[in-house]
């Protein structure tokens, strides 16, 4: 067959300038609105600083989101659930270690309905209680089914590894702590840390930014309680050591877990790093995924990726991988990662790294909904939409000697912790050929 | 809460809101190359984005018997080089212009796309057009991806609670047929024994350019697009298109039920489908019965929710929607209407609950407004989706393939609005027990 021309890409077209209105209202309360027509919907996040400590807050504040649409001063569940039905709309609300987000939707034309609703729940939701213990059933039973998946199992397993006792050391609450959980503490919890002090407020979509800022102005004004946003304390210093194996009898693969420190987006080697993590593990075209998958068939979905949080960033690598070949697996994953921080990397691989985080960035920001989460993961890091518009060209600077730097600052094997999770009696004699191994 | 704009009907404790639901409408251009190669092109030029996906009418309700799992096997297949590239080139082109890629096998298509900055357009044609031309079918691409769908399989099925369900376990118990009603992701046995005879024989019989529809979104012009088209396409050449069988069967005359042992399930769970019209055939029948899951399921305001989540607190959640892959507007007859539902207790008070939810529902009609919220967040919903020019695409090409019309995507609003209370309470009048298949997962106590 005769080879055909791959074509030559065509002069690249910008991305259209937003048009953006932000500042801070009375209340402290940050707020984007953000216009991107298409469809005739808005987008709308509101995040809440909502760290604490310990395992009774982290239950608190689970049980908290699911019973935050339970019902207002004025009216019960089911009418919110109808209202904000009847706007094309949907509410939810989720928390994590650092904060509690409210994700919705609505026809455009329903924004001031829709931000009528927020306020009242932010204002007055009242946790009636036999909602409240009905959803802390719900909560109890929902962890003991996320605690089945193995995918929680061993996330849990590499969070205790990486955090021990820090608050990013677990995503899931006890059981027994959440049955303790009270509904007066539920709204105890509310009433102090449900503040707009620190919170951010991102809209998006077919909107007039201005008109919009002014609504959300003049709707939230009552939402003012004083107090201050708390923040996750500092992570602690890894501490490498072998490699940590949890029993999972049965397992018909193991779920290989590796993390370590990495960088937050403001920081100025953050785009080398991100082109780093790329070529070692990052999307599709990776010397990981070419290797493990592409080349040997270990596994289908192996990645790695860069994850933020308030008190700082780490990176993460996954594989699930059949029995038999999780030994084989952990060596070429440890070869990779000292490949990369060992040697330069080839000049096509950071082009094409580059063009990926770089497009990647256009097709992530060109739905309302895409924008409106990248737009809201900034603002909580104290960046904007400037970040957005500047880092092409940040990562259009990074050299191949960039990456070796940052490669050998955080993926190097030997600054990382490594956990599997599966059947010990059919994979631990073969990881102990390669170093050693604890029971987790 | 502060004084807000006006709010008609709010704040008075009913919710009596009324929002005109706008319509949106695509521009489509569409042309049948020469090969047989239908395409449809809707230009968008708010974001430099375009989305590029090809859609063969071939999916899982095709495999041979012997052979379950192969339309997913082969669409691994398409990914492994192609008549101008070696393997992994197609991955490193599109990523290397910025884009992502992926594909997907359903029960009546597979589908293949990309998203990518507008400029790699032709770039995208491209790598679509040489695969089509010929994927790089060898012994070794073909036992490296045997080797990956098993641990796709592992990793989504068997190493975790609740794997295939309902999309694996629900079909068998209400199909009779081998077609609708087998394992679409494949026996270990069948995987292992697919040779490369039996891909190149499926890629001749299934994906010949008259047997796909090519959907180009996004930031483009009409006109140049389709030249680009004609460029990339055009000169492959046509084969015969096959004939595709009707996968009709009957309905259930009594109830089928079937328990499934899940070794890693903590909880039981439950899956109950009923038959519902033919989607192509009767458009205005079927969307009735999208409505209704809708009425069932979706939101906290739904009936279900309300009664079984937080009213009697017999599940922990509960789920509904068309098809068992919840693709209501590109899956063809026979499909269903599916629920499935997590419950700590026994099955048969949530299967009661649910029987007079369903018979309140029929007998008593919808409460005033529950119609028209429930089709204004069915309309914002889609609305939502389609937003992205890739889920756009997608769309087009599946209305385009199935019934001539990619037009769809914007029309569908005026089509939803339109079900009136009447056909979806008739619609609920039909979900009787003797009409259903019932799968129960069974805990197996290993965990």
């Amino acid at each position: 067959m005769t080879a055909r021309q791959v074509p030559q890409l065509t002069e690249p077209r910008p991305s259209p300038p937003l048009s953006v209105t932000s500042g801070r209202i009375d209340s402290g309360l940050e707020v984007m609105a953000v216009r991107r027509d298409g469809a005739p919907l808005v987008q709308l996040r509101l995040s809440v600083p909502f760290a604490g400590d310990g395992e009774a807050h982290l239950a608190k504040a689970r049980l908290l989101a699911e019973s935050m649409l339970a019902g207002t001063e004025r009216r019960g569940a089911d009418e919110l659930a109808a209202a904000l039905q009847s706007l094309g709309g949907e509410l939810s609300a989720r928390v994590d270690p650092d904060r509690l987000t409210i994700s919705g939707e609505a026809l455009a034309a329903g924004l001031p309905d829709l931000l009528g609703i927020l306020a009242e729940v932010l204002t007055e939701a009242s946790y009636p209680s036999d909602d409240v213990v009905g959803e802390r059933n719900r909560l109890v039973e929902d962890v003991r089914m996320s605690r089945s998946q193995p995918s929680v199992l061993a996330q849990e397993a590499l969070l205790r590894r990486m955090f021990g006792a820090h608050p990013y050391g677990r995503e899931l609450p006890e059981t027994d702590q959440v049955a303790m959980v009270s509904p007066e503490q539920v709204r105890s919890l509310h009433r102090d840390g449900v503040v707009p002090a620190g919170s951010v407020l991102v809209l998006v979509g077919d909107i007039v930014p201005s008109a919009a800022f002014d609504q959300v102005a003049t709707t939230l004004a009552a939402w003012r309680p004083s107090g201050t946003a708390p923040r996750a304390p500092e992570m602690p210093p890894l501490d490498p050591g072998p490699t940590v194996l949890v029993d999972r009898p049965g397992s018909v693969q193991s779920s290989i877990r590796i993390g370590g420190p990495g960088l937050g987006r403001a920081h100025p080697d953050y785009a080398a790093l991100q082109l780093a993590n790329m070529v070692f593990g990052g999307y599709f075209s990776s010397r990981l995924v070419e290797n493990i998958r592409e080349d040997k068939g270990y596994t289908y979905s192996p990645y790695s990726t860069l994850h933020h949080a308030s008190a700082g960033s780490t990176i993460r690598i996954l594989a699930d991988v059949a029995n038999e070949v999780t030994a084989p697996a952990l060596l070429e994953i440890g070869y990779e990662l000292g490949r990369v921080a060992t040697l330069p990397v080839r000049a096509e691989e950071l082009e094409s790294a580059r063009q990926y985080a770089i497009g990647s960035l256009a097709l992530a920001t060109a739905t309302q909904s895409g924008l409106a989460g990248i737009l809201l993961q900034l603002a909580t890091s104290g960046l904007d939409a400037e970040w957005l518009q500047a880092q092409p060209r940040r990562l259009a600077e990074v050299t191949v000697d960039q990456i070796l730097e940052q490669s050998r600052r955080f993926l190097a094997p030997s600054g990382m912790v490594t956990v599997v999770l599966g059947d010990a009696i059919a994979v631990e004699p073969s990881m102990r050929t390669l170093g050693d191994v604890v029971k987790g | 809460m502060g004084a807000g704009g006006p709010r008609p009907g709010y704040g008075h404790g009913v919710t009596s809101i009324q929002l005109t639901v706008p319509s949106l409408s695509y521009p489509v251009e569409r042309v049948t190359l020469g090969n047989g190669l239908r395409v449809v092109i809707s230009a968008d030029r708010r974001a430099p984005v375009v989305a590029v996906a090809v859609h063969y009418d071939v999916g899982i309700r095709s495999e041979p018997e012997g052979r379950t799992g192969f339309a997913h096997l082969f669409e691994h297949l398409m990914f492994q080089g192609s008549a101008s590239l070696e393997k992994l080139e197609h991955f490193r082109y599109v990523q290397a212009s910025g884009g992502s890629f992926n594909g997907t096998t359903r029960f009546d298509y597979t589908s293949y796309y990309e998203q990518l900055p507008s400029n790699a357009l032709e770039r995208a044609l491209f790598l679509e057009a040489d695969r089509m031309r010929a994927p790089r079918i060898t012994p070794e691409n073909l036992a490296n991806q045997i080797a990956v769908v098993k641990e796709e399989i592992r990793v989504n099925v068997m190493n975790r609670p609740y794997g295939g369900f309902p999309w694996l376990l629900l079909p068998p118990v209400l199909f009779d047929t081998f077609p609708n009603a087998h394992n679409g992701y494949g026996d270990f046995v069948d995987l292992s024994s697919a040779t490369v005879e039996d891909a190149q024989a499926f890629f001749d019989r299934y994906y010949a350019p008259g047997n796909a529809v090519l959907s180009v979104c996004g930031d483009l012009d009409a006109d140049e697009a389709l030249t680009l088209v004609e460029r990339q396409f055009g000169d492959i050449p046509a084969r015969a298109v096959p004939d595709r069988p009707s996968f009709g069967e009957p309905g259930l005359r009594e109830e089928h039920r079937a328990e499934h042992v899940d070794p890693h399930a903590p909880a039981p769970a439950v899956g109950v489908a009923w038959r519902v019209p033919d989607p192509l055939a009767d458009l205005g029948a079927y969307l009735p019965y999208v409505v209704l899951a809708e009425v069932l399921t979706d939101g906290d305001a739904s009936r279900l929710r309300r009664r079984l989540v937080r009213g009697d607190r017999l599940v922990t959640s509960i789920s509904g929607g068309i098809s068992f892959m919840w693709n209501p507007f590109d899956v063809r007859d026979p499909t269903a209407l599916v629920l499935t539902a997590f419950h700590p207790g026994p099955v048969e008070p949530v299967l009661t609950a649910l029987d007079e939810e369903l018979d309140r529902l029929a007998t008593g009609g919808l409460e005033p407004g529950e119609l028209s919220r429930v089709q204004a967040r069915l309309t914002a919903s889609q609305f939502s989706e389609v937003d992205s020019v890739l889920r756009r695409a997608l769309r087009m090409a599946a209305f385009e393939q199935q019934r001539g019309r990619a037009e769809l995507v914007g029309e569908l609003p005026s089509l939803i609005a339109d079900v009136t209370a009447e056909q979806v309470v008739e619609a609920a009048a039909t979900l009787r027990p003797d009409r259903r298949a019932v799968l129960e997962v069974v805990p197996g106590g290993r965990s």
